[in-house]
């Protein structure tokens, strides 16, 4: 017995090192049919582990203080070596986080992920997207540029929106009448601290459910039903390593040479990944002309500005808003079809899908923009005439949004469905 | 002792009895907790009542004080647009100020203590952005007959020179008119009814 193997015997007496890395990597088989989609998964553990290193360091130099945190983010962009660098790593990070992450859901949703008996893999996932949207949001007030400013000063009102406790709620969330220097020090104490510790935990809990069912796939067959009589391992499946280590190495390096070009080329990205009023201070007495959060939330927001208010109240934008996103909990529940992969269902999903993600991706752009962006509707058209086009439009588009949802039960139970074969597809 | 036989019911009782005293202490040791993120008391007195000195504002022109850290406006209001609020009525969600966003004394036709001065707070009913202030009546890019007011830059809510919101923009009330009075002719004191101070 070598040294090493001794050494791994003395570990594994007192820790189970082998059995865990042969449980989750050396012996963790997964289907042998993953596509290109199957790379976001692992893409998004790397840009964790970039987000919190490049964290760190930041926070070596950055400021919690309302008086001197737009400087010291100055500093580290002139001052300190390579500040630039990192600082653009994390912000750049911060949107590439969420260009994996929903491509990610879009998988899932695609391949039927979500369904038994990977539901609580699908649920935790989606309390890992919310932990990102408050970790996001948190962060982009530390700079404490206008936009940083307004966006929150936006954000934490929909809480006062909340009726009979809102102005109270609000109030505490912000430990002052208005966003300020208590704020941002409480901010700055979830982005660094709370919420990264919840998000790694998640992701661990994500991981080991994952692991507990095995992995899906395009086809959405179940491997673990047909196993090879003597080793009793699935007959499509490959170990995760080195298979599926090398696989994802090659997704890696692609995906951190388009990073890098954006890090080095376009680290503002004309706008949408740093918006130009977040290079002026913040200044609680005067409004930037326009104000959009950043590119991610934006499908939401649009649905919030979409709600008109109602009974002197804009609660219900509020309350439809949170149901955006709360309602991704329930997908699991509401597909009624017989398979799980797109690649066996019929036209009525197809559409359903292919609908919503236009629908998505209107939200997002109009969210962006002012509503006026597309100019009024005629006046004589009945109900909707003087309204702006963008607000119609973006009502349109969040009635597709939930009934891609409300309506699944509905229209994948009469879909028409091909047959899935016993075995995964080349 | 390994012998006695297991008292299922007086076990179930001293779990429930240690995690009810257990449960009751961790909610007591929360509390501290909740409580440190409400407003220190540094950011309460920051909170105390504003002077501000009127006497050099021009007819037509505004002042912007902070309060609370809150953009207040203080207008001088000329003739002209203090008899234009009357004629906005059936354009607005609230003309008569019925929706509790003023003191009483300013539950009035210009939601002032006197028709000259208005004094509201900056902040957007909507979702709390300062609007701007918009006296050029008739400017093109807010529509002809704009009759002069504030105009929000983030989602298009209106009001008037009263802080009345109009009919059809996203913010669902009137701007909030604060606590304040005149304590001479042109001193104001915003953030302190008579009552109070």
């Amino acid at each position: 017995m070598s040294r090493i193997e001794a050494l791994q015997g003395w570990i594994d007496a007192r820790f189970p090192l082998t059995s865990m890395w042969k449980e989750h990597i050396a012996e963790y088989y997964a289907p042998k049919n993953f596509n290109f989609w199957y790379y976001f998964g692992s893409l998004a553990l790397l840009v964790l582990v970039m987000q919190i290193l490049t964290g760190i360091f930041l926070t070596m130099n950055y400021k919690p203080d309302a008086a001197s945190a737009f400087a010291s983010v100055e500093y580290i962009m002139r001052d300190v070596s390579w500040g630039w660098l990192i600082r653009y790593m994390h912000s750049t990070g911060a949107s590439m986080f969420f260009v994996v992450v929903y491509l990610h859901m879009f998988r899932g949703l695609m391949y039927g992920s979500f369904r038994a008996p990977r539901e609580l893999v699908w649920v935790v996932g989606v309390v890992i997207y919310l932990a990102l949207m408050a970790e996001a949001f948190m962060g982009y007030l530390l700079p404490w540029g206008q936009m940083s400013f307004w966006g929150a000063q936006v954000i934490v009102n929909l809480f006062s929106a909340v009726p009979f406790i809102g102005p109270d709620l609000s109030l505490w969330i912000r430990g002052d009448y208005v966003v300020s220097d208590a704020t941002l020090n409480r901010f700055f104490a979830f982005h660094v601290i709370a919420l990264p510790i919840v998000l790694l935990g998640l992701v661990v809990v994500h991981i080991i459910a994952l692991h507990e069912v095995g992995s899906n796939n395009p086809d959405g067959v179940d491997i673990k039903k047909l196993k090879d009589s003597k080793t009793g391992r699935p007959l499509d499946g490959i170990p995760f390593h080195p298979y599926y280590t090398v696989k994802d190495m090659v997704g890696a390096t692609v995906f951190l040479i388009v990073f890098s070009a954006i890090v080095f080329f376009a680290p503002e990205m004309g706008g949408y990944f740093l918006e130009a009023n977040n290079f002026i201070p913040a200044d609680p007495l005067k409004t930037p002309e326009h104000i959009a959060p950043v590119w991610y939330f934006t499908p939401f927001y649009s649905v919030l500005r979409a709600v008109p208010p109602m009974f002197g109240s804009q609660f219900p934008g509020v309350a439809v808003m949170g149901a955006a996103v709360l309602i991704l909990f329930a997908v699991p529940w509401l597909d009624r079809s017989p398979v799980r992969s797109i690649r066996y269902r019929g036209p009525l999903f197809k559409r359903a899908l292919a609908v919503f993600i236009v629908a998505f991706v209107v939200l997002g752009y109009l969210g962006i923009k002012p509503t006026g962006v597309w100019g009024i509707m005629p006046e004589g058209i009945p109900l909707l005439g003087g309204a702006p086009v963008a607000t119609v439009a973006a009502q349109l588009c969040t009635l597709i949004y939930f009934a891609f949802f409300l309506a699944m039960p509905w229209y994948t139970a009469r879909d028409t469905y091909k047959p899935v074969p016993e075995r995964v597809t080349a | 002792m390994s012998d006695t036989q297991v008292d299922a019911g007086k076990r179930r009782f001293l779990l429930l009895a240690t995690g009810a005293a257990g449960g009751v202490a961790a909610a007591g040791v929360v509390l501290p907790f909740v409580g440190s993120m409400l407003p220190s008391a540094k950011a309460k007195a920051a909170g105390a009542p504003v002077e501000v000195d009127v006497s050099k504002l021009e007819p037509g022109a505004q002042l912007t004080v902070e309060w609370r850290g809150k953009p207040v406006w203080v207008v001088r209001r000329t003739p002209e647009m203090v008899a234009q609020l009357d004629k906005l009525g059936d354009k607005l969600s609230d003309p008569g100020s019925d929706a509790p966003q003023q003191p009483d004394y300013c539950k009035n036709k210009t939601r002032s203590l006197k028709p000259e001065y208005l004094v509201v707070v900056g902040v957007c009913t909507h979702l709390g952005c300062s609007p701007t202030f918009r006296a050029d009546a008739g400017a093109a890019d807010l529509g002809g007959d704009w009759p002069g007011g504030y105009y929000c830059p983030c989602h298009g809510s209106r009001f008037d020179l009263a802080g009345r919101v109009f009919k059809n923009v996203p913010a669902p009330v009137n701007l909030v008119v604060p606590p304040h009075q005149f304590v001479s002719d042109t001193v104001l004191l915003v953030g302190a009814d008579g009552k109070e101070a």
